[in-house]
């Protein structure tokens, strides 16, 4: 995604919170990655409203933490054992 | 373990998956074999996203369960002639998306193909959250976001804050919803999220984008409502 006018120079709040997908993924221009660094680097809300973000980003992750349930993988086995013979 | 999880001299798979065609050729050894654990071994991987997709997709839990059985009586048929083109998941995940529409038609809600595309207008936080261009900084925060106190009983690792989380996810349009629970709940990469769903890495960086910052939005409230309450 671009950022703001071609000639622009600086990026703003609102842009910021919409490319900081963009800038985890790499997929910012050089020049706009400095852009988004240079403003993170001087704005604490944003820093704070970014630091928010990739805890999310985090705590999602741990929703993987999931057995299947016993009765279930009862019944897969069950099935290999039928697909062998 | 019967089998090597490293991967071959010739590198990984295509997208990124740990299970390249060699490792994949070596589990299926052992479960023609009829090595159990083996086979145990692949469902403890691969069972539980497998299941999470379905429940997803399915209009009850029991649907689910169902889904996820058929689709393994699916992947056991289909080792013999899987190629490793894809990586292991994302053939699972064809499977699973297969089998739901082909034999639950009737008890799921699939994902239309066009909500890809349309769930990408609009920004991601509510422009009334900036100043507008009156101010002699437009575009700077207004209501900017609150920080989140994080006492022991209130932390995003409690019970209650991975709920809120988990029902957000829930509550996100389609499209949204398939691509978040992939990349930030499944940890796949994008490039394997955009082979299993078919869609761009533009949309799908714009669809997860979405989708964090409406997650983060909803951490947001739970935090106000107990500092608050």
């Amino acid at each position: 995604m671009k950022v703001g006018r071609e000639r622009r120079r600086t990026l703003v709040c609102q842009e910021l919170v919409e490319v900081i997908t963009d800038y985890l993924e790499g997929a910012l221009s050089p020049g706009d990655r400095a852009r988004f660094e240079t403003h993170l680097a001087g704005c604490e809300l944003c820093d704070r409203y970014v630091e928010q973000f990739r805890r999310t980003i985090l705590q999602a992750g741990r929703l993987r933490a999931q057995d299947l349930p016993d009765a279930l993988a009862a019944e897969l086995l069950d099935a290999f054992r039928g697909w062998r013979g | 373990m019967a089998f090597s999880r490293l991967r071959p001299a010739s590198g990984p798979a295509p997208d990124g998956d740990r299970d390249s065609w060699s490792t994949v050729q070596a589990r299926l050894v052992s479960l023609r074999s009829g090595d159990e654990s083996a086979f145990l071994a692949l469902v403890s991987e691969h069972g539980p996203w497998m299941l999470r997709l379905a429940r997803r997709r399915a209009l009850s839990e029991a649907i689910a369960e169902e889904i996820v059985q058929e689709s393994w009586v699916a992947v056991l048929r289909g080792l013999d002639s899987f190629e490793g083109r894809s990586s292991l998941r994302t053939w699972i995940f064809s499977i699973v998306t297969h089998i739901s529409s082909a034999q639950f038609n009737k008890e799921i809600r699939s994902v239309p193909f066009s909500a890809y595309g349309t769930e990408i207008a609009g920004p991601s936080l509510e422009a009334g959250r900036f100043q507008n261009a009156s101010h002699p900084e437009p575009g700077s925060w207004l209501t900017p976001p609150p920080a989140w106190d994080e006492s022991p009983e209130q932390s995003l690792t409690t019970h209650e804050a991975q709920r809120t989380i988990g029902s957000a996810i829930e509550k996100l349009p389609p499209a949204q919803r398939e691509v978040i629970s992939l990349r930030d709940v499944e940890g796949w990469s994008a490039t394997e999220v955009c082979n299993a769903l078919g869609i761009t890495e533009t949309n799908q960086r714009v669809l997860l984008h979405r989708a964090r910052s409406r997650v983060r939005l909803e951490l947001e409230t739970y935090f106000g409502a107990e500092a608050s309450g």
